[in-house]
């Protein structure tokens, strides 16, 4: 079972991911050093205002530990400005860790009045579609995917959830309402990897 | 698609929390603010210190100067209309701020009422003293409050006075029983339902920043130990010796308030902050924050 969910909290609502994954069972941990990612098994990038994260993620040293955290294959989730910190690419701007192969583009839905809520396609189990109320604030688009990288939801053909390996990223807040299967998602992804990384490391003996 | 909603309004703002919101009065303070790491700017003709000495009628910021600031940074531009002015209210939405301020600093234009912030698309952000006051804006339809302290003086005596008044208020309503609850809001002049929430849920329905004196990394690292969700710097940043280093020093204090080390580190070498007046040595008639009904 997952112990040592982090939340990196420099800015931005980090509160409301630990408050949806605490409704899952399970602990979350604010993460404002690079010396607290130690023995922590996943993170959570949240939204907030991506210039001011990436600045602090800068000063505070956290792009070598964050890097050393993914070449484990420890799970990282990115939702909105957190997305924007993960893709490979962001479009007129110097940032993105390069964790997941997606070009995104910051605010490209337009400014707070054009904000909205929409109904998606959730498809987190090959199975079925389901519904899932998003919310989008000054939010970024992934306008491209390469091709390790998994659509985990759509709303009006555009690409909102994604999945490469251990990372997950949203354009949208899922912290925000009152439904967790994303989260539930993001805490299942954490133990299956962490199973597969077990028996690979038996194997490896 | 709904666009507009409560919870996309009060969103924005649960995405600042944890920042700083800079007052800039031109493109290239606004720069600075970004560059600095602030969440968001309030785009203005004056600062609040420079509205307090100037005198008269202090209105909306002429548009021109907001649309230069928010074609110049990429972070969301507020921007302050009167108290009670939907018309100013109006022309902000229409050039596309991210978030008006019904603001106090501004000379009020309706001595009765405050807009209906539920007519707007835009979200509304709206100072309070005491949290009967908050929860009457929040029932117009604000969606961010910010706890009033006295703009434009550099002392954060009433920023301190009026936070630790809501959270000391927040705390007796949800202690409170049920029945007493309307007669609580009765007392409080609070909308009932909203009583009711705080009564449940131990906060208020949206997020609660600070305004009004901080000046010093150390200032901010109070503020947000006492439980503000982030903080705004109106005449602290550029009335001080050193703005893009102080900027810089509130926003890493913002971040590690609780990490003493840190905003040492960061306090460190900043330059003189901004000279201010003693709130207590000022006059009734001097005092904004009494603005707002």
């Amino acid at each position: 079972m997952v112990k040592r969910i982090g939340v990196l909290a420099l800015q931005g609502d980090f509160r409301e991911h630990i408050k949806a994954i605490g409704k899952c069972g399970v602990k979350g941990i604010d993460i404002r050093l690079p010396a607290q990612l130690d023995g922590i098994e996943a993170l959570i990038i949240p939204g907030g205002e991506s210039t001011t994260i990436n600045k602090l993620l800068i000063k505070y040293n956290f792009i070598n530990a964050l890097d050393r955290f993914n070449d484990m294959g420890k799970p990282i989730f990115g939702t909105c400005a957190g997305m924007i910190m993960l893709a490979k690419k962001v479009v007129g701007e110097e940032f993105g860790l390069g964790f997941i192969d997606a070009t995104v583009q910051r605010n490209a839905y337009g400014r707070q009045i054009d904000s909205f809520e929409e109904y998606i396609d959730l498809k987190l189990n090959n199975l079925k579609k389901d519904k899932f109320k998003a919310i989008f604030i000054r939010a970024p688009k992934i306008l491209e995917i390469g091709e390790n990288v998994e659509v985990l939801a759509k709303a009006k053909n555009e690409i909102v959830l994604a999945r490469q390996e251990n990372v997950i990223i949203s354009s949208f807040h899922p912290e925000l309402g009152n439904d967790i299967r994303i989260h539930e998602y993001f805490l299942s992804m954490v133990n299956n990897l962490k199973k597969k990384r077990e028996k690979e490391n038996v194997r490896a003996f | 698609m709904e666009k507009g909603t409560i919870k996309v309004k009060a969103g924005l703002a649960e995405m600042l929390k944890g920042g700083v919101i800079m007052d800039v009065t031109s493109v290239e303070q606004a720069k600075i603010a970004e560059e600095a790491g602030a969440v968001s700017v309030m785009a203005l003709e004056k600062i609040p210190a420079d509205i307090r000495a100037t005198g008269g009628v202090a209105r909306m910021t002429d548009p021109e100067i907001i649309l230069k600031i928010m074609d110049a940074v990429s972070i969301p531009v507020m921007a302050k209309a009167r108290i009670g002015h939907f018309g100013e209210a109006q022309i902000l939405e229409s050039i596309g701020v991210d978030y008006i301020d019904e603001s106090e600093v501004l000379t009020p234009a309706d001595e009765a009422n405050h807009v209906n912030k539920w007519d707007f698309k835009v979200p509304f952000v709206c100072g309070a003293t005491n949290l009967g006051e908050a929860l009457r804006r929040i029932g117009e339809g604000a969606a961010m409050i910010r706890t009033k302290g006295e703009a434009g003086t550099g002392d954060v005596v009433h920023a301190v006075r009026h936070l630790r008044t809501i959270i000391g208020e927040i705390k007796k309503v949800a202690a409170l029983s049920r029945e007493e609850l309307m007669a609580e809001a009765k007392k409080m002049g609070a909308p009932y339902d909203l009583i009711c929430y705080v009564h449940e849920n131990k906060k208020l329905p949206v997020v609660n920043f600070s305004a009004g004196g901080i000046s010093t990394p150390a200032d901010a690292s109070m503020i947000m130990q006492l439980g503000a969700d982030g903080v705004f710097v109106g005449s602290g940043i550029f009335k001080s010796e050193n703005p893009e280093k102080t900027a810089q020093a509130i926003v890493e204090a913002t971040t590690h308030y609780n990490n003493p080390d840190v905003v040492a580190k960061v306090s460190k070498g900043i330059g003189t902050a901004m000279v201010g007046i003693s709130v207590s040595s000022m006059e009734e008639k001097d005092i904004i924050q009494n603005r707002g009904w």
